[in-house]
């Protein structure tokens, strides 16, 4: 048996060394057990969620903006959608519902861990590919039925599920509230199966970040977009078992007649919000870290300077993984938990409001005494970070319990969310994939059509969800179907009007990307192997890089954000380039005190 | 339009309007400022930093001292601002809130209607001259109101915008919630929890009355169900 | 073949070669570690849940033994822990080379494992023909998600077992690379260990 020069065996998952791929085509593109295609294969199918559930949002804004009016195309819908084409409450609810259920399972939690998990973990810190690469694939593949399964309520009796994406019992649990019934089994039995996907995915990341880093690859030589990659894996496999067992429970409730949330036997319909919210905070983490992290990466490639606190950014990423799991009776303050409790969660969720702010001053930090070069994925970057300082401010008013009595389950919490999930999560995945797009693809996307996308949806997303701050601060319910049956309601209706005609523009404008995005897979020009100058190890590889990635294993000298450093003439050193005087480089040397 | 963009809260009519919107103005000072610091800051930054032919970034790593500065500043402000809102929470909220001389009434939200139950003339509920009316809450001004709040199907909300007060009502439960209307007039009710097809049209009146209009109407309705 | 072992010995079930120290054990103990911290959390959910309302409501709570038949689940109980021992047994006897016994106790393991299902089938036949049904109030609710997601865990086990014993007979573990062996015991213990609070507070208190 071959030895390596270090006297032991090759490692197993080395053998993808030899570079001749004969694999067939199923084999390289459909069951691939590549990260890399694998991560492909997540991208494609969350940006169809995501197309998907900006349909769904559409209906519902033309039927808050012109209520009672023939949605366009309506007519063409069944008559238990729409009635003279107008929307139906019956589609209405259910629109809501799996408007949230898509974006958030099966759009942006797949698209940030799914998709850079898989792309960027075994690059970055130097592997071939993941532990489990057959797993992986496992992941991926019962990810698309879970998705398929959701997508099927639309097709059966009663439609799809349609008690929120919370889906608070009793209502979910019992069909005579809503009217639905398998529509919310399917829910269930959906968001179980892609809790495995979501298992298999998140053991596989955390075992490969411990245990297949390239030497020299040491904990505080990763990016932050694996740090925060890693923690938010933590956060999936530790949170998403919660889930599927409040799922499992309310599932048994709908069939076969258990009685966990049924309070006339004695069941807790508060159990379920305390199940869902437990899952459900560290939930929003998971959908935010990713992006926090890799926007520090395209920041500090923007700035061309190193990351300004890498070690009270990656100890920020920590705190969160941790504060997380203490905060999430937030969401239930008005739900009629013991209010003594409620203190406690308010200024514990006050107090994770401190780590954001910390990565926030630090993305500043970087910026700061830079040389910005504002290329589209910076700019995504910098509309991250300036939109993600509207919703964690405005998660302080939300967190003032007392101020939370006259804002829950308003347009406000809208606001917020979107604030943090749009303005935040998505103009991180918009970065990132504009970021990786070359190293993905082998070809460049066209930047003059990435930046007329970039300020139409900064500008449309602003007048979309800004104004809903004040709709909140109005008393405007958030789920109903109709404002204007509320007097205090009407004289607002002209903003909701406004919204979604706003709303409309936005989705518009997501062409542009779409367009750009498949263009430039066929017509693109060739990208180089480091478009952007970046020291990741990912950029030392063709684009895109082989099956199996590394030729040899890379050393890796020093930490990924060596910008513009006195010891080179370049204003980068790629993290596997031995500096001259040999050995494994300067040790990062924090100026202390300035 | 114009009107609804600016960031005043809209007028109340109950005392927790004086426990509650002053806590948000001071937030929203306070986040304000921080707002502008950041955003101000980044914008500044762009312009100022953005490339130059043969400029060269600087090459530093971070500052602990700024570290330690923005974090406990920080971490002061929210917890300042936790503190301040607690009492006003064990007030509203608190189970020894509720002011013992509170007119007890009973709200059970049913799919999707508010029935209300009224104590009758002497001021008890559980007694025989109480009495249900569905859709209306009526209740006498600067006075103190504790309904006990329940729901026989999915899960509702209780939420009377003019008196900035919120709160679920849970199948199964029985939760206490009180508030005290300082303006005589109408206001509405509504439900905040999505609980079904009919969740936007969950909607009641809420009449403030004087204390003399207040008897009247009881004993009307009272009158009223001794001839049902 | 034996010479091949001994390079095996220093490596396979060490963490990779040639890479950043990581945690210092191979590559799938420490996934299946990391996936049992997801099994903690789905276990606690449930066992959260029963206790829960069980607290809220003692009534509805029979006494031990009332409903449920203890001594066949003492046994059954006992069975589980006896498949431990052999797991132990056949893991000991493939770090010292002996592939008979290996084989021979993980028969054993696999036998008991479906003889505790077996078991557990028939105990809710009886339980179902008594009328002791899963909508029987939050007693049958909770008995039977958390001892059913119990007993779905022992059959995954089992069948995982079936597999790794094939694998033993077609000689594929050896004393130098036995990984298989380990990591599926690992997963084994955890779901015993499991049963174990399980019977304690579904069945004893
Ligand atoms: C800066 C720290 C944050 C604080 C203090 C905070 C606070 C809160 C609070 C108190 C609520 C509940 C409001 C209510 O229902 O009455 C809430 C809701 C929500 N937050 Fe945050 N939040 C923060 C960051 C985030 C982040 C980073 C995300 C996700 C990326 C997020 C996503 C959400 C979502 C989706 C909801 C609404 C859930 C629903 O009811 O549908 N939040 N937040
Ligand atoms: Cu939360
Ligand atoms: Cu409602």
């Amino acid at each position: 048996m071959a030895t390596t020069a270090t006297g032991t065996t090759p490692f197993t998952y080395d053998h993808g060394h030899e570079h001749v791929d004969d694999r067939s085509f199923i084999r390289k593109y459909i069951f691939s057990t590549d990260h890399k295609i694998i991560g492909i294969q997540f991208l494609i199918m969350s940006l169809t969620f995501l197309l998907l559930g900006g349909m769904l949002a559409m209906v519902m804004r033309w039927q808050l903006g012109f209520p009672g009016k023939p949605l366009p195309g309506g007519t063409l819908l069944p008559d238990t959608y729409t009635s003279g084409g107008v929307v139906l409450p019956e589609f209405y609810n259910s629109a809501v519902t799996m408007h949230g259920t898509f974006m958030v399972f099966f759009a942006i939690m797949p698209l940030l861990v799914g998709v850079f998990g898989n792309y960027l973990i075994p690059l970055k810190i130097g592997a071939p590919d993941m532990a489990f690469p057959r797993i992986n694939m496992a992941s991926f593949w019962t990810a698309v039925p879970a998705g398929l399964l959701m997508l099927a309520g639309f097709f059966v009796e009663g439609g799809s599920a349609a008690a929120g994406w919370t889906s608070y019992a009793p209502l979910s649990a019992r069909s005579d509230l809503t009217g639905v019934h398998l529509g919310q089994i399917f829910w269930c039995v959906s968001l179980i199966v892609l809790g495995l996907s979501s298992i298999m995915g998140s053991f596989n990341y955390i075992t490969t970040v411990i245990n297949l880093r390239a030497p020299g690859m040491n904990w505080f030589r990763l990016p932050l977009s694996i740090w925060a990659l890693f923690v938010t894996a933590c956060l999936v496999l530790l949170a998403i078992p919660v889930l599927s067992g409040a799922a499992i429970l309310l599932l048994f409730d709908q069939t076969i007649g258990t009685h966990f949330f049924d309070p006339q036997a004695g069941g807790q319909p508060l159990l379920w919000q305390h199940l869902f919210w437990f899952f459900g905070h560290p939930e929003v983490y998971i959908l935010i870290l990713p992006g926090m992290g890799m926007v520090s990466d395209i920041i500090a490639n923007g700035a061309r300077k190193p990351v300004f606190g890498y070690t009270s950014m990656v100890l920020a990423i920590i705190a969160i993984g941790f504060l997380g799991w203490g905060v999430w009776g937030h969401h239930m303050f008005q739900s009629g938990m013991n209010p003594t409790l409620g203190t406690t969660f308010m200024i514990s969720t006050l107090l994770i409001a401190v780590p954001s702010a910390i990565k926030t001053f630090n993305w500043l930090g970087t910026i700061w005494k830079g040389q910005i070069t504002f290329h589209v994925p910076m700019l995504h970057a910098l509309a991250f970070v300036s939109m993600f300082v509207i919703g964690g401010l405005s998660g302080v008013f939300m967190a003032a319990s007392p101020f939370d009595i006259y804002i829950h389950d308003t347009y406000f919490i809208v606001a917020h969310l979107h604030y943090v999930l749009f303005g935040g999560s998505l103009f991180a995945i918009f970065a990132a994939v504009t970021y990786w797009y070359p190293k993905m693809f082998g070809r460049m996307m066209n930047p003059t059509v990435g930046k007329v996308h970039f300020w139409l949806t900064l500008v449309f997303y602003n007048c979309t969800f800004f104004p809903m701050h004040q709709l909140g601060l109005h008393g405007h319910m958030r789920r109903i179907y109709d404002p204007t049956q509320y007097a205090f309601l009407k004289d607002l209706q002209p903003v909701n009007t406004f919204i979604s005609i706003s709303a409309f523009l936005l989705f518009a404008t997501q062409f542009i990307f779409a367009a750009n995005f498949i263009m430039s897979w066929f017509k693109g020009e060739k990208a180089p192997n480091n478009p952007w100058l970046d020291n990741g190890l990912e950029w030392t590889l063709p684009s895109p890089p082989p099956h199996g990635n590394f030729a040899t294993v890379p050393t890796v000298y020093r930490g990924p954000y060596e910008y513009s450093s006195p010891h080179s003439d370049q204003d980068y050193i790629p993290q596997n380039v031995p500096t001259p005087g040999g050995g494994y480089g300067a040790p990062h040397t924090q100026p202390a005190g300035d | 339009m114009g009107n609804f963009l600016s960031w005043m809260l809209p007028p109340g009519a109950s005392t927790f309007v004086g426990d509650i919107d002053w806590i948000y103005y001071l937030i929203l000072v306070v986040t304000g400022v921080a707002f502008f610091a950041v955003e101000i800051a980044l914008v500044v930054f762009l312009v100022k930093y953005r490339k130059r032919p043969g400029g060269k970034a600087t090459y530093v790593h971070g500052s602990t001292r700024a570290e330690i500065i923005w974090t406990s500043v920080t971490a002061v402000v929210v917890v300042v601002i936790g503190l301040l809102s607690a009492p006003a929470w064990d007030k509203i909220k608190g189970r020894e809130g509720v002011p013992p001389n509170a007119m007890p009434i009973g709200i059970a939200a049913k799919q999707f209607e508010w029935n209300i139950t009224y104590p009758g003339a002497d001021g008890k509920l559980g007694t025989t001259d109480d009495f249900t009316v569905r859709g209306q809450l009526h209740v006498p001004v600067d006075k103190p109101t504790v309904a006990t709040l329940t729901s026989v199907d999915a899960i509702h909300s209780f939420f009377v915008p003019s008196f900035r007060i919120k709160q679920d009502a849970v199948p199964g439960m029985h939760i206490r919630v009180w508030f005290q209307p300082t303006k005589v007039g109408e206001y509405e009710l509504g439900c905040a929890e999505l609980c079904g097809l009919g969740h936007y049209r969950m909607r009641a009146i809420v009449t403030v009355h004087t204390q003399e209009d207040y008897d009247r109407w009881v004993a009307q309705q009272a009158h009223a169900v001794a001839q049902r | 073949m034996a010479h091949a072992a001994a390079i095996h010995t220093e490596d396979v079930m060490l963490p990779p070669p040639a890479r950043e120290a990581g945690a210092g054990v191979y590559t799938e103990k420490l996934g299946m570690w990391i996936f049992l911290g997801s099994e903690v959390m789905f276990f606690t959910a449930l066992i959260g849940t029963y206790v829960i309302l069980r607290f809220a409501h003692p009534s509805s709570w029979k006494n031990p033994g009332e409903v449920l038949n203890i001594p066949v689940t003492a046994v059954n109980t006992f069975l589980l822990i006896c498949s431990s021992v052999t797991m132990v047994k056949a893991f000991a006897a493939v770090q010292d080379g002996l592939l008979r016994q290996l084989r021979l106790w993980l028969v054993a393991t696999c036998i008991i494992g479906a003889s505790f299902v077996g078991v557990q089938v028939y105990e809710y036949t009886h339980l179902i023909e008594k009328g002791f049904v899963p909508s029987e109030g939050l007693y049958g609710s909770t008995f039977y998600t958390m001892t059913g997601f119990h007993g779905f865990h022992v059959t995954m086990g089992v069948i995982c077992m079936i597999y790794v014993t094939l694998k033993a007979f077609r000689g594929k573990y050896t004393q130098a690379d036995h990984r298989g062996v380990e990591v599926i015991g690992l997963y084994w213990h955890f779901v015993d260990l499991v049963w174990i609070i399980l019977f304690t507070i579904v069945y004893l208190i």
